[in-house]
């Protein structure tokens, strides 16, 4: 492409067909699988009548929209009641201590989105403070390497439903207050998320680190740079790639990791929504989890998007930014 | 402050059933997926909770398990809980800790579901009323050659309810017994919770709002559990109830709010005024019919119950459909405050410990004062008192609502509503259990 000389008058035919081409193909493409979708969903039975379709599922995201609007509004009165029994409180007795709560009402379908969002990038961000300095440390020593990797290789496969358990039940054994500052139900979550998803990003990492060139190694050796520079100056720059590979991947298990947690553990979040429409069984449940799987699976899409528009705006080798 | 505070409790001694501030206001409590859960979230709607200075979020919890978890380790503040989970927890069936009631949520509500081709089975035996409709109640008599086909063909009958301390398992348990079918014992001393030693049925347990489908899938053929999770087989045409719990036990305790002995000890106040919130819900839930399908359109929110708003109002407002079509009035199906509903009584207490002795979940003989005292320590009568009496000087509630709590001694007079005729009197649980063809008694052990 880079390689076209263009001039600035009249676009050649050539690049019309293939401007249209890269954005017709992919209309196509959803075209289609909306209709499958339609055509499949409609000759589907279920018990709670048939599965939604394209419409269906659209509707369902315009009432949960209309939900959303109705529970602001609620939230509104209930400051305002609370305004004014707080006034009266103070009406009554001047020194009386008074605080505002926040409001109790239901999180709708946005507030979940925001919530599992939250908690992916806490443990996604955890899982990466870990897993770096880890690889670049095993990368860095081979005999470390050969010793834990067997121990890495059987961590690495467990799924998030046997993590979840013992991550329960060891953050209820420590985390004892009276007044938690941070909900249970998060730790549960970011740390089952952290341990399943820091994986790809130790190993992706390490075999950067491991696979520096040897021309740069003699650079360094050369130079006689300390510990911290070589680590610094030849093995970061050269393993980035291999290091931006481990975290677009870790980031997709923290996502799919997050919302199997929250649909088990019942923590706060769209695994949640799902869940708790899965158990209402009316006759809108269906849409609405359809609505949540189209919205999981955009979420999933932008958030590997735009880590590799990290990637390629922290690569200084651009061999691997085309995918 | 400290000053604020001690003017503050002066000015509340002349009036006697002042209730002091809440300790803690800012309040979570759990609940399952049922109708019965209705005072929660009235008590929430209707602002009865705020009027005691109370911030309460309600949140649906996956299954019994966790909701009792959740308030042992105090991540919730109190529960919606089965009557038999505060007693269970309390001497150690399955988790040990100690929780108690002061409200009880309930009478009735439940009901117990087959599946079509079982009913298709039972249906000629029963018997017909003069309009040619199946006669009510149906007795599990008529279930026994069903299971006996599935018997000689090799095949397990097994059936699902709630928990394994759940009036839901007691009910069926009853149901089936009193027609001869045994529904199996518990072994705990030798390890065996599953409950199915000597079953001619096996009960497992399935979470309420999974009921539907579980049967769907033919991993069980009929179920005990709350509404509106009968009603939704009706209306998806897979399965029929064939009795309520009403006709089982008359007005018998189902669900209480339970909190744990640690949050009653530390937050005495706010659980006084907890209880002031509930009562006026539940009073509010039987005061007239016109109340019941405001509750219904509040319980379909997607919040609390989240089923069709018609799935639930079958129950909610005074009918029960058997078959599709067969809709018949059972004005006492969900009774929420009548017949004193919401008062703790002992009695209630010890009728579910005898069951769980009966099934052996108490796998050895306890004298009947020993039923007497857990039943005291689980159930607090003192603290509803106090919350009665608050509403009473409040003006809110009349005197008339309530038991004379003078005179009360928390044992309702003998029973005789039950299935097999037989009568319970609180005071006597060994007796009582002396009466029953099928089940642990006196010295009994497995």
């Amino acid at each position: 492409m880079a390689s076209i000389i263009t001039l600035p008058a009249l676009p050649k035919p050539a690049r019309v067909i293939q401007h249209s081409r890269a954005l017709a193909l992919p209309l196509l493409g959803i075209a289609v699988f909306l209709l499958l979708w339609h055509l499949a969903a409609s000759q589907v039975q279920t018990s709670l009548g048939t599965l939604p379709g394209p419409v269906q599922t659209w509707q369902q995201f315009t009432n949960l929209v209309a939900e959303h609007q109705h529970e602001r509004d609620r939230e509104a009165a209930f400051y305002a009641r609370q305004d004014k029994r707080n006034a009266a409180k103070l009406g009554q007795n001047l020194q009386a201590e008074v605080r505002v709560r926040e409001y109790t009402g239901k999180p709708t379908f946005f507030d979940q989105i925001g919530t599992s969002l939250l908690t992916v990038m806490a443990g996604f961000l955890l899982a990466t403070a870990i897993a770096i300095p880890a690889g670049i440390v095993l990368g860095l020593n081979q005999g470390l390497y050969a010793a834990l990797n067997p121990v890495i290789q059987l961590l690495k496969p467990v799924s998030p439903l046997a993590w979840l358990p013992i991550v329960t039940m060891v953050v209820s054994a420590l985390y004892v207050s009276d007044d938690p500052r941070v909900a249970k139900s998060f730790l549960n979550s970011l740390f089952t998320v952290a341990m399943c998803s820091l994986w790809p990003t130790l190993i992706n990492t390490a075999v950067g680190v491991t696979g520096v060139d040897q021309d740069l190694l003699n650079v360094s050796r050369v130079l006689k740079l300390s510990r911290w520079q070589h680590v610094r100056t030849i093995v970061l720059p050269s393993s980035v790639p291999m290091v931006f590979t481990g975290l677009r991947l870790s980031l997709g298990v923290a996502w799919m990791v997050l919302i199997a947690a929250e649909m088990l553990a019942q923590n706060p979040g769209l695994g949640k929504f799902v869940w708790d429409e899965f158990q209402n069984g009316s006759a809108a449940s269906l849409g609405r989890i359809m609505v949540a799987v189209v919205t999981i699976g955009f979420i999933g899409l932008l958030l590997d998007r735009s880590m590799l528009s990290l990637q390629r705006h922290f690569s200084w080798n651009q061999q691997l930014s085309q995918h | 402050m400290i000053a604020g505070a001690v003017s503050a409790s002066l000015l509340s001694v002349p009036v006697l059933a002042k209730v002091g501030p809440p300790e803690k206001d800012e309040l979570k409590f759990g609940f399952i997926k049922l109708t019965d859960m209705a005072p929660l979230a009235v008590a929430y709607e209707n602002f009865f909770f705020e009027d005691e200075g109370l911030y309460v979020t309600l949140e649906a919890q996956a299954n019994w398990k966790v909701l009792l978890d959740r308030v042992i380790d105090g991540e919730l503040d109190g529960a919606h809980m089965l009557a038999g989970q505060p007693i269970g927890a309390t001497i150690g069936i399955g988790t040990q800790a100690n929780v108690v009631t002061a409200f009880s949520m309930d009478l009735n509500g439940n009901a117990i579901t087959v599946a079509n081709h079982v009913w298709e089975a039972m249906k000629p035996q029963v018997a017909k009323t003069a309009d040619g409709k199946p006669r009510h109640p149906v007795k599990a008599d008529l279930l026994k050659p069903v299971i006996a086909s599935y018997q000689a063909a090799g095949k397990p009958f097994k059936m699902g309810m709630v928990f394994p301390v759940s009036t839901h398992n007691y009910e069926l348990r009853y149901w089936l017994a009193a027609g001869g079918i045994h529904p199996g014992y518990y072994d705990p001393i030798h390890g065996d919770n599953s409950g199915q030693q000597q079953a001619d049925v096996l009960l497992s347990v399935t979470p309420p709002p999974q009921m539907p489908a579980t049967l769907e899938a033919a991993t069980i053929q009929g179920y005990s559990v709350g509404e509106p999770w009968n009603q939704q087989a009706v209306f998806k045409g897979i399965g029929v109830p064939v009795i309520t719990d009403y006709d089982i036990w008359r007005n018998n305790p189902e669900k209480v709010f339970g909190v744990s002995q640690a949050w009653a000890d530390a937050y005495p106040n706010t659980h006084i005024r907890v209880v002031k919130a509930l009562i006026r819900a539940a009073h509010w839930l039987d005061e007239n019919n016109a109340n019941r399908e405001a509750a219904v359109r509040m319980l379909a929110r997607s919040q609390y119950v989240g089923a069709d708003a018609k799935v639930i109002a079958n129950s909610m407002t005074g009918t029960f459909e058997y078959e599709k079509g067969d809709k018949r009035p059972a004005p006492d199906f969900n009774v929420f405050f009548r017949y004193n509903a919401t008062y703790p009584y002992y009695s209630d207490a010890v009728w579910t410990l005898t069951q769980m002795r009966r099934w052996g979940q108490i796998p050895e003989a306890k004298p009947d004062d020993w039923y007497q005292s857990i039943a005291k320590q689980v159930y607090r009568p003192e603290i509803y008192r106090q919350a009665a009496e608050a509403l009473i000087a409040e003006g809110k509630m009349k005197a008339a609502d309530f038991p004379d709590f003078d005179k009360e001694d928390g044992f309702r007079p003998p029973q005789n509503g039950f299935i097999d005729q037989i009568t319970f009197d609180g005071h006597q649980p060994n007796a009582y259990l002396n009466q029953f063809a099928i089940g642990l008694k006196g010295n009994d052990k497995l």
